[in-house]
């Protein structure tokens, strides 16, 4: 198979290294044309009155108010949630009990619902929050559903920041005497939160931009007014993102963009403030 | 004298009191994290109940026979008819097409990522694929409609409107990060000796990375393309903007398909009537996509930990 003139496989090399090369950096080049392509559509639409506005039937009045909001009311009680109880599976699975078959279970389980398509969990947010406990097309209904999905992923993160912190901290503090709770909450949780608080804004982003979920509750896609409390209904960024991109009209499309810009931002501000706090508690921790 | 004894032994109560308290302290406090974690296995459960009890209702009507062979797809039309092989046909298209790009550009970029990249580049290349990893899949949906789909047709003749292609290649942008991550982490675990031993021999670093590192790694590489195309399969938002609603069995890449997400969004969005054997077809529909994705996903978790076990 391998060839004897030996400059060939030298050039064989050479070709397999170019072709690596380029296809790994036509990553940069998409992200570069995909981002370039939604500015130059939604830049124009996007000002103070494009934030202010509710949807309209026409594209010059309509807004993404409602929807801002309603992302926003769901993103907090999202995290409510989940960040609780995702902390505190990760902290029983890797602090409190022993390599057995129970975990390797659990283990098998956490891992797979990661892998759960998002829209199955819609189902489950339809029948479980919206028909059986009555909660209808609620924030609060489409927030419980959005836990769901994102804990898988808040407890793998936590588990792996735990796991990161080394043991001799542990039993250095039971060696003074701490029990098991004390050296969790006092040495092992700081030493981990830099780790775990990444692995929340980067759940929580993905619970940002999902949509399937929400329409799968039957979050509207017309909503006129901004929520009061976690019962009323609501609209999200992404389905009414969604909603004009599946129009027809050239200038829903632009309105399209100007939201996709939106929720852009509001991912690259969670992501650098995440960057940000953990640049600080890592310089601390030093 | 008396006094401090007694003082003593007071402090030592006291002492074991705080004890007690601590201990119970833990005890409710271990038993409250355990409830957290007990939440992850209710929800598989929920996941596996709803599903099957909503498919019950729908399988009462419809005999799981013509459903899993049917091969027309008209559940809100009349005549009804509710064979699902034309939305599994559109998933495989999209799947088809994802994996033509994701895999082979995903191993490519690992192979970069692993063997070649210094650490300087590596350090800006993987930020841009998490960002890619990160944006919302409506935006990919997005992107097909309004960039790949009007390219496609420029390029090429009879390309509708909705179509496969556009879809397939946003989605394969979509998981190549992913592929792109989990073969980098497969790659950089098989051992350095092994290289060596193959360069000293008097390979190239092509043959080198094809002959020796690939090879060996190749149960990883195998467990993270499936999970790539699991993740195709229950990928919702950008198949159901860019590929269309039409269930049609073809294998065309430029007409419309509709693939079993696509079809469970169209309807509830719609307004077909909660409780009707119509609407009872999303739930038979999730629960083959959830029964297709979980297996999957299980298969590709044996072959990785078959992968670990052999270099770890």
């Amino acid at each position: 198979m391998i060839s004897r003139n030996l400059t060939n496989r030298y050039v064989i090399a050479k070709i397999f290294h170019g072709f690596c090369f380029t296809v790994a950096w036509s990553g940069v080049l998409i992200l570069g044309v995909l981002l370039f392509h939604v500015t130059q559509e939604g830049i124009q639409w996007l000002d103070l009155q494009f934030l202010s506005d509710f949807p309209s039937r026409f594209p010059a009045k309509a807004g993404i108010h409602s929807a801002l909001i309603g992302t926003l009311w769901l993103i907090s009680l999202t995290a409510l949630f989940s960040v609780p109880i995702g902390i505190g599976a990760g902290l029983y699975l890797e602090e409190f009990t022993k390599k057995n078959r129970i975990r390797q279970f659990v283990d098998l389980n956490i891992s797979n619902l990661a892998g759960v398509p998002s829209i199955v969990y819609g189902m489950l947010g339809l029948v479980i929050f919206v028909r059986w406990f009555e909660l209808n097309q609620s924030v609060l209904a489409g927030s419980l559903t959005m836990s769901l999905l994102i804990l898988p992923v808040i407890i793998i993160s936590t588990r792996e920041a735990l796991r990161a912190v080394p043991n001799t901290i542990r039993q250095a503090a039971f060696a003074l005497g701490a029990t098991r709770w004390q050296t969790i909450y006092a040495h092992v949780l700081p030493a981990a939160f830099p780790g775990i608080l990444t692995g929340i804004i980067l759940a929580l982003s993905r619970a940002i931009g999902e949509t399937a979920p929400l329409i799968m509750i039957g979050a509207l896609t017309y909503v006129a007014f901004v929520p009061d409390g976690p019962m009323d209904d609501f609209t999200a960024l992404p389905i009414q993102i969604f909603n004009w991109a599946s129009r027809p009209q050239q200038q829903f499309h632009e309105l399209a963009a100007a939201g996709i810009l939106v929720l852009l931002i509001v991912l690259l501000l969670m992501n650098s403030i995440a960057v940000f706090i953990r640049h600080r508690l890592e310089k601390k921790s030093r | 004298m008396k006094n401090s004894f007694i003082s003593t032994t007071l402090d030592k109560n006291n002492i074991f009191g705080q004890g007690n308290s601590k201990k119970w302290r833990e005890e409710i406090i271990k038993f409250s994290l355990f409830l957290c974690a007990t939440l992850s296995v209710l929800t598989t459960f929920a996941i596996v109940w709803v599903l099957i009890s909503e498919a019950r209702i729908f399988f009462q009507h419809v005999p799981a026979f013509d459903f899993l062979f049917g091969t027309k797809w008209t559940p809100l039309l009349e005549p009804r008819s509710f064979g699902v092989v034309p939305l599994v046909c559109g998933t495989l298209i999209i799947v088809f097409g994802t994996s033509l790009i994701a895999l082979p550009v995903g191993l490519a970029t690992a192979i970069y990522l692993s063997e070649y990249s210094t650490s300087r580049l590596r350090s800006i290349l993987k930020p841009v694929l998490e960002v890619l990893a990160g944006i919302p899949t409506v935006v990919y949906g997005y992107f097909a409609l309004t960039f790949i789909t009007p390219l496609l047709r420029e390029l090429f003749d009879e390309v509708q409107i909705f179509n496969a292609a556009s879809a397939s290649i946003v989605v394969g942008i979509m998981v190549l990060p992913m592929v792109a991550s989990l073969c980098d982490d497969t790659l950089r675990a098989v051992p350095v000796s092994l290289r060596q031993g193959a360069y000293a021999v008097g390979a190239t670093k092509c043959e080198v990375i094809l002959g020796v590192v690939v090879p060996s790694s190749l149960s990883g590489i195998m467990a993270s393309f499936l999970l790539a195309i699991s993740r195709a399969i229950g990928e919702t938002m950008a198949v159901t903007l860019a590929a269309g609603a039409s269930p049609n069995m073809t294998i065309d890449p430029f007409v419309a398909i509709q693939t079993m997400t696509a079809y469970i969004v169209q309807v509830s969005l719609g307004d077909t009537p909660q409780g009707g054997v119509a609407y009872q077809t999303i739930f038979a529909v999730s629960a083959l996509l959830f029964v297709i994705t979980l297996s999957m996903n299980i298969f590709s978790g044996r072959l990785l930990k078959r992968f670990r076990e052999v270099y770890e």
